[in-house]
C-alpha cells in the first residue's frame, strides 16, 4: 500500500460504516480521533442514533431507565453523514459500493461491516406472531416489553435460558410477576459457563421463585381466538398458561446483505484476519473492508488461533478501535485484536464476570469462595492449562486469572489461595453439553480454524 | 561511612520531604530484599498491580512465617478483633459488605452525594473562620479539622470527643508506622489505645443500639441484612477503622494538594475560574502524592514468582503504590504534576478487594476543599518550602503548612 494512497486516504477518503451501534461508533470516533478527515457515512437499519444496549434486559424492564435514554456517550464529535432507518442490502466489492433499501447507493474507499446480530425469533411464524410473543433485542423490543410487564400478565414465559432470559426472568421476579422459564439444557447458563455453574444458576432462580423447567424443549405457543398468546407447550406434554412468551434463543449473524457479495461471510459471522480484515470466501484477505463486533469472527493466538465471535460489549468496542486504527494505518503499525474474551451479567442481585472462553473449559475448579454461598471464582481448564474463569460477586480477583489466562498457566491450579474450600481442591468435569447437540447462543462461538474450514457442521437453533 | 540500606533511608524521618529519588532508585530493584528479616519491597506498577490482585497475597498478619521475637507475634487475645483491612475472605468480605450497605451502592448509593451540601458549608464555615488572619496553617486550621468533622457526622461520633479520641488516634497511626513498628513498645502502646478508643466507640454504639439515628454507627449495630449482624467486638473494630480512615489519610490528601497547588501556581488558577478541573487535579494527586504512601501489611500463603525472583511462603511483602504511582513504564514524564493527563489509572486508592472503602467520600472532600481554598484565598503563597513533615512513612504529609494571602474572598 503506497503511503500517499494512505495519507489520501486519512485526508480525504471516504469511508464507509454499515452497522450504528456501539462497534460503528467506538470505530467513528477513533477515525476521527487518530486524525482521519474525510468523509464518514454511518448506516443503521434503526432509526435511532447508536444506543447501549444492556440496561435493556435490566434497569429499562425495572422502569429504572427509560429505552429511549440508553443512548451511547459520544466521546467526541463525528461529523458523519447519518444515514438511518436504512439497512444495507447489497455489497458490491468490485466497486466498492454498498446498496441500501431505499436502493440508493453509497460508495467508499474503505468499508467497516459491523452489522452484528438480531434476535433469533420464534422459529414457527404463525406462533411468533402472536400478540404477547417477544424477542428482546432492540430498543422497541424492550420499549413494548417494558409496557407489556408493567400492565401486570399473570405469567411470563420465557424461552431459553441463556444470559438475556435469566436476566429477563430477574427483572421479573424484582416486579413480583410469576416466571415460567423452560431451558434444553440442564441448566440455566450452561452453554456458555458448563454444567457445574449452571446448578448454581439454577438454585439461584429457585431461590427466587422462578419455576424453572430444565430439560425440556417448547413444542408449540397456542394462541386464543383473538391471537393472543394464552399457553406454552412443552415437550414433557405440560402446558403453561401465559401472557407474555419471550423468545431468548440467542442470536443470529446480520449477514445475509452479504449473500453473493463474495466475502467469506455466513451464518457463523464474516471470517476476518486478527487486524480486522475481512476475508473473502476464498480465505483471501481483503485489504479494505473491515469488521468489527459480534458480526466478526477472528482467530485468536490464545485459543489455538480458533476463530472467535464474541458477542461482547468489551469486544464490540475493543474490535472497533483496532478496526479503526488499521483503516487508516500503514501495515507496520496495524495492530492485532487480541482482546481477552470478558463479558458480565447482572442477575438476582448477583454480579456474574468472566474471562476467557469457558466452552472450551473441560474442567473446572472453584479456587476461592464457595458455590453453595454463590461467591466463588471459578477456573476452567483446556488440555493441562488456564483457559478461562468465572466469578459470582467475586470480580475484584478477575486480573489475576486474566493474567494466568494470558501466560498459559497450567491447569489445575496447584498454589494455595486465600479462601479456597475443600470443594475447590480438585478439578471436576466443566459439564458442557456436548457440542453436537443443537443449542441456542452461546455468548462465545468457536467456529473452526480458518475461514474455510469444513469440519464442523453450524447447527442454527430451533 | 557506608550507605544505609535503602529501605533504611524510605523509612527515614530526614527523607520524608521528598522520597521521589529513592523511590526512583527503589525501582531499579523491582523485587528488593535488603535484610534477611525484612521485607520484600515491590515498587514497579505493573507488579504492585498484579500483587493487588493475587489472591496467593494475604492482609491476615498470622499467615506470616513468624520469627522468634518478631513484634507481631503477640497474642492477639487481648485487643480488639483485626479489622477488616487486616483480614482475608471471606471475613474480610462480609464485613466490608455489611459496612458497605451503609455507606455506598447498592443499598445506599446516595449517602455520599447527598452530603455536598454539608460539605460544602463545613468548608465555608472553616474558611470563614480565618477571619482577618493573613497566614494559615492549612493543617491544623482546615485540612484536620474538615474530614474529622465529616466522619464525626458520618458514623455519628461527636464532634466535641475530638480531643479525646485524638489521644488514641495518634499511637494507633504510629503503630502503623514501619520505622516504629519494629519496638515493641510502640506496638503495645497502639494495641492499647485501639481497645480504650474501642471501649471509648462502644459506649456510643450501645446507645444507637437503643435508639438508632442517621448515622453509620446506628446502621452497624443494627445491621441485619443477608449477611447477619456484626458481633459487638465487630462493630468495634470496624468503627475504629472507618474513624481513623476517614481522617487521617484525606488530611494528607488535602494537605499535599494545597502544597502541590501552590508549587504549580498555574493549576491553582485555572481550578479558580473552573471548579470542574477539581476532579482531575484530585485524581492526579493520588498519583503524584498519594496520601498512602505504601502497603506494609502482606504476606504471601505460597512461594511466588515476580520477575524471576522466588518470594517464599510467609515473607513479608511491602507493596509501595507511590513509586508504581510514578513508575516511567506506565507513566509517561511520570515526574510531572499535569492534571490534564488522560490515563491517570493511579494506585492512589489501591486496587483489588482492599481497594479504598472511603474513596468516593475522599475524592469528593478533596475536590470540594481544594477548589474552596482556590476560590478564597487571594493571591495565596507558600511560606515555607518543604514544609515540617508528620514523622508516619506510610500516611505522609505536612505536619504544618504554613501560607499567606492578601485577601479573603466572599
Amino acid at each position: 500500500m503506497p503511503a500517499d494512497y494512505l495519507d489520501w486516504l486519512r485526508r480525504e477518503g471516504r469511508i464507509v460504516i454499515v452497522g450504528a451501534s456501539l462497534a460503528g461508533l467506538r470505530a467513528a470516533e477513533t477515525l476521527r480521533a487518530e486524525g482521519f478527515t474525510g468523509s464518514l457515512t454511518m448506516i443503521g437499519d434503526e432509526p435511532y442514533e447508536p444506543y447501549d444496549r444492556p440496561p435493556l434486559s435490566k434497569a429499562v424492564l425495572l422502569g429504572k431507565a427509560s429505552p429511549q435514554h440508553t443512548e451511547l456517550p459520544r466521546r467526541l464529535e463525528i461529523d458523519a453523514k447519518w444515514r438511518l432507518g436504512v439497512a444495507a442490502t447489497g455489497l458490491d466489492l468490485a466497486a466498492k459500493r454498498v446498496r441500501l433499501a431505499d436502493a440508493d447507493e453509497v460508495e467508499y474507499d474503505r468499508l467497516l461491516i459491523a452489522t452484528g446480530v438480531r434476535a433469533r425469533p420464534w422459529p414457527k411464524e404463525s406462533e411468533a406472531g402472536l400478540d404477547g410473543v417477544f424477542v428482546l433485542r432492540t430498543r422497541d423490543d424492550a420499549a413494548a416489553l417494558y409496557r407489556r410487564l408493567r400492565a401486570g400478565p399473570r405469567r411470563v414465559f420465557v424461552i431459553g435460558a441463556g444470559f438475556t432470559g435469566c436476566e429477563i426472568a430477574s427483572a421479573c421476579r424484582e416486579m413480583g410477576i410469576a416466571v415460567t422459564v423452560a431451558e434444553r439444557a440442564g441448566a440455566p447458563l450452561a452453554g456458555a459457563l458448563g454444567g457445574v455453574i449452571g446448578a448454581v444458576a439454577a438454585q439461584l432462580h429457585q431461590d427466587n421463585g422462578v419455576d424453572l423447567r430444565t430439560g425440556v424443549m417448547v413444542t408449540a405457543l397456542e394462541g386464543d381466538s383473538v391471537g393472543r398468546v394464552r399457553a406454552a407447550h412443552l415437550s414433557d406434554e405440560s402446558i403453561v398458561e401465559t401472557d407474555v412468551v419471550i423468545v431468548s434463543l440467542g442470536a443470529t449473524r446480520n449477514t445475509e446483505w452479504l449473500a453473493g457479495s463474495g466475502l467469506g461471510a455466513g451464518p457463523r459471522g464474516i471470517a476476518c484476519d486478527a487486524g480486522c480484515r475481512a476475508f473473502d470466501f476464498r480465505g483471501i484477505v481483503t485489504d479494505d473492508v473491515f469488521v468489527a463486533g459480534d458480526v466478526a469472527r477472528s482467530p485468536h493466538a490464545l485459543f489455538g488461533y480458533q476463530f472467535l465471535s464474541l458477542e461482547h460489549w468489551g469486544n464490540a468496542v475493543a474490535q472497533a478501535e483496532v478496526a479503526a486504527h488499521n483503516m487508516i494505518s500503514p501495515g507496520a503499525e496495524r495492530r492485532p485484536h487480541l482482546w481477552v474474551p470478558a463479558f458480565w451479567s447482572s442477575q438476582f442481585g448477583v454480579n456474574i464476570k468472566s474471562v476467557g472462553v469457558p466452552p472450551m473449559g473441560e474442567e473446572i475448579m472453584i479456587t476461592q469462595g464457595s458455590l453453595t454461598e454463590r461467591r466463588f471464582v471459578g477456573v476452567y481448564g483446556y488440555q493441562g492449562r488456564v483457559i478461562a474463569a468465572v466469578t459470582f460477586d467475586n470480580t475484584r480477583w478477575l486480573e489475576f486469572y486474566q493474567r494466568k489466562i494470558e501466560t498459559g498457566a497450567p491447569f489445575p491450579v496447584d498454589f494455595p489461595t486465600v479462601d479456597r474450600r475443600p470443594e475447590g481442591r480438585r478439578p471436576v468435569p466443566a459439564g458442557f453439553p456436548d457440542p453436537s447437540l443443537p443449542t441456542h447462543g452461546p455468548t462465545v462461538t468457536l467456529s473452526g480454524y480458518s475461514p474455510a474450514d469444513r469440519q464442523l457442521v453450524f447447527t442454527p437453533a430451533h | 561511612m557506608t550507605h544505609a540500606p535503602l529501605l533504611r533511608q524510605i523509612t527515614d524521618f530526614a527523607n520524608r520531604a521528598d522520597p521521589y529519588p529513592l523511590y526512583e532508585e527503589l525501582r531499579k530493584t523491582p523485587v528488593l530484599h535488603e535484610e534477611e528479616d525484612g521485607p520484600y519491597v515491590i515498587s514497579s506498577y505493573w507488579d504492585i498491580k498484579g500483587l493487588l490482585h493475587d489472591p496467593r497475597i494475604s492482609s491476615d498478619f498470622t499467615n506470616l512465617s513468624v520469627a522468634a521475637g518478631d513484634e507481631l507475634s503477640r497474642p492477639e487475645t487481648t485487643g480488639l478483633p483485626p479489622s477488616f483491612i487486616r483480614l482475608d475472605p471471606p471475613e474480610h468480605d462480609r464485613l466490608r459488605r455489611i459496612a458497605n450497605s451503609s455507606f455506598g451502592p447498592p443499598h445506599r448509593p446516595t449517602r455520599i452525594d447527598s452530603m455536598r451540601g454539608e460539605l460544602a458549608r463545613i468548608v465555608s464555615g472553616l474558611i470563614d473562620g480565618f477571619g482577618d488572619a493573613r497566614q494559615i496553617d492549612v493543617v491544623d486550621q482546615f485540612a484536620y479539622p474538615f474530614p474529622v468533622t465529616v466522619i464525626c457526622r458520618l458514623l455519628g461520633v461527636p464532634r466535641e470527643d475530638e480531643p479525646r479520641f485524638r489521644a488514641w488516634v495518634d499511637p494507633i497511626v504510629a503503630g502503623l508506622d514501619p520505622d516504629t513498628r519494629t519496638s515493641a513498645d510502640s506496638e503495645r502502646a497502639a494495641q492499647e489505645a485501639r481497645l480504650q478508643l474501642g471501649m471509648y466507640l462502644n459506649g456510643l454504639v450501645e446507645q444507637r443500639a437503643r435508639e438508632p439515628r442517621d448515622d453509620m454507627l446506628s446502621d452497624l449495630v443494627n445491621s441485619h441484612g443477608p449477611d447477619g449482624a456484626m458481633s459487638t467486638m465487630e462493630v468495634l473494630s470496624t468503627a475504629v477503622l472507618l474513624l481513623i480512615a476517614g481522617h487521617e489519610t484525606t488530611v494528607n490528601l488535602i494537605t499535599n494538594g494545597m502544597l502541590t497547588l501552590l508549587r504549580h501556581p498555574e493549576y491553582l488558577r485555572r481550578l479558580r475560574d473552573d471548579p470542574g478541573l477539581s476532579v482531575k487535579i484530585v485524581e492526579e494527586l493520588l498519583r503524584y502524592e498519594p496520601p498512602v504512601q505504601l502497603v506494609p501489611q502482606r504476606t504471601c500463603i505460597a512461594d511466588i514468582e515476580v520477575r524471576g525472583l522466588t518470594i517464599p511462603k510467609g515473607s513479608r511483602i511491602w507493596l509501595v503504590l507511590a513509586a508504581g504511582n510514578r513508575d516511567p513504564e506506565r507513566f509517561p514524564d511520570p515526574d510531572r504534576f499535569d492534571p490534564d493527563r488522560e490515563d491517570i489509572q493511579h494506585l492512589g486508592f489501591g486496587s483489588g478487594i482492599h481497594s479504598c472503602f472511603g474513596a468516593p467520600l475522599a475524592r469528593l472532600e478533596a475536590q470540594i476543599a481544594l477548589s474552596e481554598l482556590a476560590r478564597r484565598l487571594g493571591n495565596a503563597s507558600l511560606l515555607e518550602d518543604p514544609p515540617p513533615y508528620r514523622p508516619n512513612a506510610v500516611l505522609r504529609g505536612p505536619r504544618h503548612l504554613n501560607v499567606g494571602f492578601d485577601e479573603l474572598l466572599p
